[in-house]
Order: C-alpha cells, then sequence, then structure tokens
C-alpha cells in the first residue's frame, strides 16, 4: 500500500466551505506533489480559500492569475523552469468553469504544444465562488441560481477534449477516493509532457446536501457509476476499482439524485437520459479497456 | 555592424541580444515578422530563448506572466487588436511588478478592419502601469528595445515596458540600421519576488482594501522613480553606442515660438515641417514624445502649440493635446491625423502651424477649414 506522507501542504483555517470538497482534494494533490511544486490557480474557489494578503493557509507557492489564464501561465512558468534545469512540479488546478469554459482555450493550446505540467480540474459543477450559477461542466437538470429550472443541456465531455489532445497520461479521480487521487497525482507528475486530472469535486452548498456527507456523496457518484474512475495512460484505458464494481452491481441511480437538494424535482425522463449518457460512457470505456476499439 | 533593416527585423535583433529566457508570442499584422525572426534565430540557435507558440494573445501575456515570476527574462510583441485581447493581462503584468518587455507594433482598431498605423491601440492602455516608449526611427526601435530590459528589470522600477513602433511606417520600413553587441549593457535580471518553492509565497492573493491601495500607490511611486531610471538608462546608451535619448526629443525648440508636439513617425515628419517652416521664417520648433508613460514635461511656456494625435479619445479629444493641456496648462491647437493610417506630410504639418487656431480641434481632411 502506498504510504500517504504525513505533511501537510494545507494548513488550518482556510476560508473554504465545510465540507469542500476541493480543500479536500487539493490535501492529497499536494501530498502526492511534495513542497518542490508550484501551484496556477485562476479565478476560482481556491483562490479565495487560500486566505486574505498577507496570510496564506498554502504551503507551497500558489500564483493566482486570471480567469482564463491558467494553462498559459503554466506553460510560461513550465518553460522558464525548465530553461533554469529546476525540475519543480508545475500544476494548474482550476474549477470547472475556468476550465471548460473560460480556460478550455488556453488549456487546448497548451496541451496541444506539449507543455510539461500537470492540469487538474476540481469539478463541483457549476461557479462556485460566486454563488452556483450554471457552467458547462453542470450536469443535465442540475438547478443553479441561473437555472432555476434546471439545466437543460447535457454536462460538456471535458474529458473526451482532453483525450482528444492525446496526452501521455489522464484520469478521472473523486477525494472521496483519497488514495486513488494521489497515486494518480505521483503518477500524473511521473510524465513530462502534459497530464490531466479531473476530480469531480463535491460541494456542500451547491450541491445542496449536508456538509458531513462530502465523502458519502464522492462515493455515491462513482457507486451507482454517475461518475467512473478510470485512467487513460499512453491511450490505454483503465477502469480502476470501485467502477469496475459499480459496472458489475451499480447502487441505484436515484440514491445519488435523491441526495441533492439541485436535483430536487428532476423527472424521471431526465434522469433516464443522464443514466443512459453514463451508461454508455461506460461501455465504451469497457471497450476501450478491452481493446475493441 | 551597420546594416538596412525593417523596424520589425531591428526589434528582433535587439531582442536577440537581450537574450530572454521565454519568449511567447502570437502573430498579428503587421507584428508578424518580429516574432517570425525571432522563431528563425531559436531554430537555427542563434537565440537561447524557449519560444512559446501560444494560441491567442491573452496567453501570449499569461504565459510570459508565468515565465517572469520565476526570475526569467521575458519578451512578447502584438499589435492591435492583439494588445486588446491580451488587456487583462497587461493589467496584471504591471499589477505583478513584473519586467515583461513588449513590442507593440501600432495598429488601428476595428471595425473595419484596418492593419494601418495609429496610436489608440497602445494609448488605451494608459492607464494599466505599463511605461510607453513610441520611437520614430528602425535604428531608435532597436535601441529603445535595448533599454527597455535594463529600465523594465531595474528594482527601482520592476514594471513592464511596452516598446511602440508605428504599424508598416516603422515595421516594414528599410532603414539604415547598426546592430550593437548588447554585452554587458543590460544586467542581469535579478526579480527579488521570484517563486521559490524554498519559501513558499502566495502571490495575487485575495486582497483587502488598505493592502490593495497601497500597492497601488507602489506602482505609481516606481512609475515616478521610472523617470531617473530612464534618464541614466538613456546616459548610460549615449556613453557606450553614442545616441542620445530623452523623455521627449525636441529640435530647434530653444528660441522657437511655436512647437510641433507628436508621437512615433509623426514626430520624425514635424521636424521636417519645422525645416520647411524656419525657412520661411517662422520660428517653429518639434517636440516628439518618446516617453508617453511616465508622461514628461514639456517646456511650453511662453509658446504656440500645436499638437498632432494619430489616435482619438471619443467624447474627449486627442490624447497627446488633452494630455498636454492638462500638464502643463497648454492650450493647443488640436490636431487629429493619421488615423488608420491616413497620410500626413510634412508639408501638411507645416499648413498646421501656419493656420493655428490655439483652443480648436481639427480633424484633418475631414473638417480641414482653418
Amino acid at each position: 500500500m502506498t504510504e500517504i506522507p504525513r505533511e501537510e501542504y494545507i494548513l488550518k483555517c482556510t476560508s473554504a466551505c465545510a465540507g469542500c470538497g476541493d480543500s479536500l482534494s487539493l490535501r492529497y494533490v499536494l501530498k502526492a506533489a511534495g513542497p518542490d511544486t508550484v501551484l496556477v490557480v485562476p479565478a476560482c474557489c481556491t483562490s479565495v480559500i487560500q486566505g486574505i494578503y498577507p496570510n496564506t493557509a498554502f504551503n507551497v507557492p500558489v500564483y493566482n492569475v486570471a480567469f482564463a489564464a491558467a494553462a498559459a501561465c503554466a506553460s510560461g512558468m513550465s518553460a522558464a523552469l525548465r530553461a533554469a534545469g529546476k525540475k519543480t512540479n508545475v500544476i494548474a488546478y482550476a474549477g470547472d468553469g475556468g476550465t471548460v469554459d473560460i480556460g478550455i482555450q488556453a488549456l487546448s493550446g497548451a496541451f496541444e504544444r506539449g507543455t510539461d505540467f500537470l492540469y487538474i480540474c476540481y469539478d463541483n459543477e457549476a461557479y462556485g465562488n460566486t454563488g452556483m450559477q450554471r457552467s458547462g461542466a453542470t450536469p443535465l437538470g442540475a438547478r443553479t441560481t441561473t437555472t432555476p429550472g434546471g439545466k437543460m443541456q447535457p454536462k460538456k465531455d471535458l474529458d473526451a477534449i482532453v483525450a482528444a489532445h492525446r496526452p501521455p497520461y489522464m484520469a478521472t479521480a473523486c477525494p472521496s477516493y483519497p488514495r486513488d487521487l494521489f497515486q494518480k497525482v505521483k503518477k500524473a507528475l511521473s510524465y513530462r509532457g502534459p497530464t490531466f486530472i479531473h476530480i469531480l469535486s463535491p460541494c456542500p452548498p451547491g450541491w445542496r446536501f449536508s456538509t458531513e456527507k462530502t465523502v458519502e456523496m464522492g462515493k455515491l457518484a462513482v457507486r451507482t457509476g454517475m461518475w467512473i474512475l478510470y485512467e487513460r495512460e499512453q491511450g490505454k484505458v483503465t477502469i480502476n476499482g470501485p467502477s469496475k464494481a459499480a459496472m458489475v452491481k451499480p447502487l441505484p441511480v436515484g440514491e445519488y439524485f435523491r441526495a441533492q437538494g439541485r436535483f430536487k424535482g428532476i423527472s424521471a425522463e431526465t434522469v433516464a437520459r443522464m443514466v443512459d449518457d453514463a451508461r454508455a460512457l461506460a461501455r465504451r470505456l469497457q471497450k476501450e479497456e478491452e481493446g475493441i476499439c | 555592424m551597420l546594416t538596412v533593416a525593417t523596424g520589425n527585423k531591428a526589434v528582433a535583433a535587439a531582442v536577440k541580444e537581450a537574450a530572454p529566457a521565454v519568449v511567447a508570442a502570437y502573430p498579428i499584422t503587421p507584428q508578424t515578422e518580429i516574432v517570425e525572426q525571432i522563431a528563425e534565430y531559436v531554430s537555427s540557435g542563434e537565440l537561447k530563448s524557449q519560444y512559446i507558440p501560444v494560441e491567442s494573445e491573452h496567453s501570449a501575456m499569461a504565459a510570459c506572466i508565468g515565465a517572469s515570476v520565476t526570475g526569467a527574462r521575458t519578451f512578447t510583441a502584438t499589435s492591435s487588436h492583439g494588445l486588446h485581447y491580451m488587456h487583462e493581462m497587461v493589467n496584471w503584468a504591471a499589477g505583478a511588478r513584473l519586467p515583461i518587455v513588449m513590442a507593440n507594433v501600432n495598429r488601428a482598431l476595428g471595425p473595419g478592419w484596418n492593419i494601418w498605423a495609429e496610436h489608440t491601440d497602445a494609448f488605451q492602455e494608459r492607464d494599466s502601469g505599463w511605461l510607453q516608449v513610441y520611437v520614430g526611427s528602425v535604428q531608435e526601435a532597436f535601441d529603445a528595445v535595448l533599454m527597455a530590459f535594463c529600465i523594465a528589470e531595474d528594482e527601482r522600477v520592476l514594471l513592464p515596458v511596452m516598446v511602440n513602433l508605428d504599424g508598416f511606417l516603422l515595421s516594414h520600413t528599410m532603414q539604415p540600421l547598426e546592430v550593437e553587441k548588447a554585452g554587458d549593457f543590460i544586467p542581469p535580471l535579478r526579480l527579488p519576488h521570484a517563486i521559490d518553492p524554498q519559501e513558499p509565497c502566495g502571490y495575487g492573493t485575495l486582497t483587502g482594501p488598505d493592502e490593495y491601495f497601497r500597492l497601488r500607490w507602489d506602482i505609481e511611486r516606481s512609475m515616478r522613480d521610472a523617470v531617473d531610471v530612464i534618464r541614466g538608462t538613456q546616459e548610460r546608451f549615449a556613453e557606450r553606442f553614442g545616441r542620445k535619448y530623452g523623455m521627449v526629443d525636441e529640435y530647434r525648440c530653444d528660441d522657437a515660438e511655436v512647437v510641433v508636439v507628436a508621437a512615433g513617425t509623426l514626430g520624425r515628419e514635424a521636424e521636417v515641417a519645422v525645416d520647411l517652416l524656419r525657412n520661411e521664417g517662422i520660428r517653429a520648433g518639434s517636440m516628439r514624445i518618446r516617453w508617453f508613460r511616465p508622461f514628461p514635461r514639456l517646456d511650453l511656456s511662453g509658446r504656440d502649440v500645436v499638437v498632432i494625435d494619430r489616435d482619438y479619445s471619443f467624447g474627449f479629444g486627442g490624447v497627446l493635446a488633452k494630455s498636454i493641456a492638462a500638464k502643463e496648462g497648454a492650450r493647443p491647437f488640436s490636431v487629429i491625423a493619421g488615423l488608420g493610417g491616413q497620410e500626413v506630410t510634412y508639408e501638411d504639418i507645416a499648413g498646421f502651424v501656419r493656420n493655428r487656431q490655439p483652443g480648436r480641434e481639427l480633424w484633418f481632411g475631414v473638417n480641414g477649414d482653418v
């Protein structure tokens, strides 16, 4: 079993909400990355939770940058550090809005250019920092402050977009599975070139569930098959254990939807459509894993 | 080495001498030749820079910011729409106190599409905290880029510098160029706030009103200190390479009863107009604005002033004319000319002087009834 270091890089007294999935994720990301790491953070919850100047609760250098700019800023940083012979990990750590919406051009450019960095999208499926407005990553039917009747469009397929750039390593993760997340960060950082991790980051105020249920909510997402943990290493797909189990015997999806206030009043048809999409993705990944397609 | 080159090639040659660790850039007419030439230098090994061919100007400046904060020397070049596409990051670079050097080839803004010279593009960045210099010749473009690195990276400044050259009139015009060996003219960059994982810091974190206010004042204090640094650098340049530059370049101003104020190539054209007027017995002089930020002081007392703006601030006036009126209490004859590359000759400029009407504004060729 991989030993997770005791060192903490997210110190006490962050200004995160109680039960924050983002903070939990970042805690394990930094434990895996270690102290020789720079975080590049665009506007997102993480820009707020690190604390107010001149204080910071993060014990690695954090370069905060404009909303659309994380991947491009990290490109320049990586180029300069590598030119200076430094191996410092450069990790862009961005929310879903800063990734799938306003930051996608810079993300695509950085991946196409083969930038040596790790891009992590922690996805709480809305603009959390500004009070839960819809993003391209908000799922179908979810209520946000700008989709009060539920979102009419499905979630943007970020992983397919990233996969189209053929990075050497990409993975999905969830802080409810910290060891899995830890190992994926380790693996991503072992590669040269652009690597990517997409973290489903449960958000109590945004998803409207009780703050002690963050870990449970992530597990429900995986066990119902609504979030699939997998890796794509040198193009080869590996579905990770918890999702493998869920593909054999998933929990009833209703448990996931009923547990969250954002899905209140969602129609059976909408749920069925989302489940169809999730099952179709699972079948595609299984075929890829078996090398059928 | 004496050669003949375009303004764009001169900028690239100066960048080669400055040897930035990272160049991130995106092509745009009429700047493209700069980045092509730099890419060529990097490809041939003449320049040991990391060249990042970014997917947009917003990313060009973002990449320069990311590189610069590690303590690396950085350069980019853009023009017009490119400058405005990176506007957010232009402000960020100054606020982050990063000594990035950028060449901006001045070009009009659409619509309609117009690729010719105008200063409105860079003047709109005047409040960003960047130092801005405008050049009037190919040689001056080369010299200004070399000096820009010295000035930006000086610990009393630590603000980015934008070197402006007129689209096509300089970017694509061949003139003689003395390519200097920079040698140790540009000292090594030592960025006091460079990122260091041994001493982790938060950069640009959430900042309350009092602290933010103080950081803004720090920018202005450095902008004021920059005047001395510019003067010192220009003196050092003159000693070493023999060409003298000021905040403003004055021409035959000593006994002038009327001075023409303009920036860029119009300022050079004004010098020819001054000679013409002097032959007619009119005691004219020219003050070519080089540094626009920090804005220079001009000795205008007791003189008529004709300001030519290749720019406009709608609902307000010519930016140079209004700035000079505000800073010097002058009542200039404000001529708006050369927008979108409109041709303005020295004979036209002589005409502005002969027919000047202090306090009035003229749109050359539109309401030319002076």
